[in-house]
């Protein structure tokens, strides 16, 4: 049968955000998919070295709508690090608390656009109207629903009173029961059962491989969460479980997700328990010393990375983002393969991508001008570059490779 | 004004459909755009409706700054809009570029490269704030005044957002 390559985007019903994707069909399945992302792309990482720190980090929280604080706290550690800062205990506390009523409402927001996906729109209109339990706590925190702006060098910027927190317990336990149903309907409900098992299939080998990161990696038996393995903030201070699941398919990334719910519920509860008292910043200074750091997040979708160098002025050198959803779209590629094309929406939708967070632009600047290069020309300068740096990624493949055990 | 035209005037005002375009926001507009449509807020009580083609839709409700990669496919949506059309930009940034103004692959605002006919400030938009701004471009299509707005006659003034 001969191919046929179906454009979807920058516009599609299927898309909340605008990126083009060009999937190749053998009759009704799926034979590779190409991507172009870059629409979202507007230069944050460049524009935050002509904006002093505490500038730049409110530009941060813009890269993304949804995981905001993951981004301004992966950004601001780095800066804390750099200063030589120790925040106070209840700051902490206070940040780790936003984050993970962030990770509520992201989870909450994704189950429902997943449904909505399958076309399953009541489950989209339930977790919804729960989320916005949520988005009360972050507005009543932060004073706005989505941008919180609740970090600052050295602390928060926001304090929690006794009602607050106990508005805020009892609205977790409203949502934990809602959870606990949404549980059951994920997986007890049949047809949604059926209609999101065996597609999108990941095995945990090539969810290693293809460098997978969150909810994604977690759901092909991947056990990796960096609050566990490397604590930032207070997760040091509560007990939780890292939710792995072994189906590797779109059903098992509900299944994560929905237990990381159920998680989360159990560290507010941990971090309103034992919230310290006294002052929840410290003061910073304006300039940073000079040093580079990298800081590490476990953001609603995964692994989110910064890398912040700076030189000793009041603006940084050089800002590094990898946000989570970047890493998963090699993963993507291949749990799309064989698919059905009806299944493309959902097997995109299952890593929960963030397009704001991940476009970006390369532009190549030699002494003779700027130019642009083809993808092969590109790839040969990166393996060229590194090389000279002393860094072979064949050696290093090869090495991977005879690790997992994929000797050819 | 003809009863067909009175009509048509009357299911337009009682029954728009939207379209949502996302031209580089950072998603915080776009999830309160959802938020609006979902039954705390429930914006379909005024009949309006998310449609997934442009060739369906009355209003282009659209969102974030008009990146360099994006102009020409927001223009090329609104062209494919039906007569008569509607913009709705919500969020600062579709107003005017906001926190982004001045990034090398940013152009501004919406207005930059098609006309709007509401502007809904705030980082991100209410959907209190984009449920007034609807409310008030559809009640400006009230055919009291005789003629319909002009596109980019003046901006909607800054919407009153409940506490």
């Amino acid at each position: 049968m001969s191919k046929i390559t179906i454009p979807i985007g920058p516009q599609h019903p299927a898309l909340k955000e605008p990126a083009s994707f060009k999937i190749t069909l053998n009759g009704e399945e799926i034979y590779s998919m190409d991507m172009r992302l870059g629409y979202n792309h507007r230069g944050i990482e460049k524009a935050c070295e002509e904006r002093s720190f505490i500038q730049g980090l409110y530009l941060i929280e813009r890269i993304c709508g949804i995981c905001s604080h993951s981004h301004s706290t992966a950004y601001i550690q780095a800066l804390e690090e750099l200063a030589g800062l120790q925040v106070p205990k209840r700051g902490l506390y206070i940040r780790t608390l936003i984050a993970e009523l962030e990770r509520i409402h992201s989870h909450l927001l994704w189950l429902g656009v997943a449904a909505h996906e399958v076309g399953f729109d009541t489950l989209l209109m339930y977790t919804w109207r729960d989320r916005e339990l949520v988005m009360d706590h972050l507005a009543e925190i932060g004073g706005n629903r989505v941008n919180y702006a609740v970090n600052t060098m050295g602390g928060v910027r926001r304090d929690l009173t006794p009602d607050e927190i106990a508005h805020i317990l009892k609205d977790v336990d409203t949502l934990e029961e809602r959870t606990k149903y949404y549980a059951q309907v994920a997986t007890e409900e049949t047809t949604l059962v059926a209609r999101l098992s065996k597609i999108g299939y990941l095995s945990q080998t090539d969810a290693e491989f293809l460098g997978a990161v969150g909810p994604t990696a977690r759901a092909c038996g991947v056990d990796r969460d960096v609050r566990r393995d490397d604590p930032y903030a207070a997760y040091g201070d509560v007990q939780f479980k890292v939710c792995v699941d072994h189906h590797g398919d779109v059903y098992g990334r509900v299944l994560v997700r929905v237990g990381e719910l159920m998680e989360s519920y159990s560290i507010i509860r941990q971090l309103m328990k034992n919230m310290p008292d006294g002052p929840i910043a410290v003061k910073s200074p304006r300039r940073i010393a000079a040093g580079e750091v990298y800081s590490r997040y476990e953001a609603p979708r995964g692994e989110d990375c910064h890398y912040v160098k700076s030189n000793g002025t009041d603006k940084p050198e050089r800002v590094k983002i990898r946000a989570p959803t970047l890493a998963n779209w090699r993963a993507v590629r291949k749990m799309i393969e064989g698919n059905y094309l009806a299944d493309a929406p959902i097997i995109i939708a299952a890593i929960d991508p963030c397009f704001s967070c991940t476009d970006r632009a390369i532009e190549l600047v030699r002494p003779a001008g700027a130019e642009t290069l083809t993808w092969g020309a590109l790839r040969q300068h990166g393996i060229d570059w590194h090389r000279k740096q002393g860094l072979d990624f064949a050696e290093l493949n090869k090495k991977l490779n005879t690790q997992l055990g994929r000797v050819k | 004004m003809g009863l067909i035209q009175k009509i048509v005037t009357w299911a337009r005002i009682k029954s728009p459909w939207v379209i949502h375009f996302n031209t580089g926001a950072c998603n915080a507009c776009d999830i309160e755009v959802i938020a609006a449509l979902t039954p705390r807020f429930d914006l379909e009580r005024f009949g309006v409706q998310l449609k997934g083609s442009p060739r369906h839709a009355d209003v282009m409700v659209v969102s974030g700054p008009v990146t360099r990669q994006s102009r020409d496919r927001l223009k090329r949506v609104y062209d494919q809009l039906a007569e008569p059309k509607f913009v709705v930009a919500v969020g600062t940034c579709a107003c005017s570029g906001g926190v982004f103004q001045g990034c090398y692959n940013v152009e501004g605002g919406i207005d930059m490269a098609i006309p709007v006919n509401a502007y809904i400030p705030g980082c991100a938009a209410r959907p209190e704030a984009i449920i007034d701004g609807v409310v008030k471009l559809l009640s400006s299509l009230d055919p009291k005044p005789a003629a319909l707005p002009a596109p980019v006659a003046e901006p909607v003034e800054k919407v009153d957002v409940p506490a």
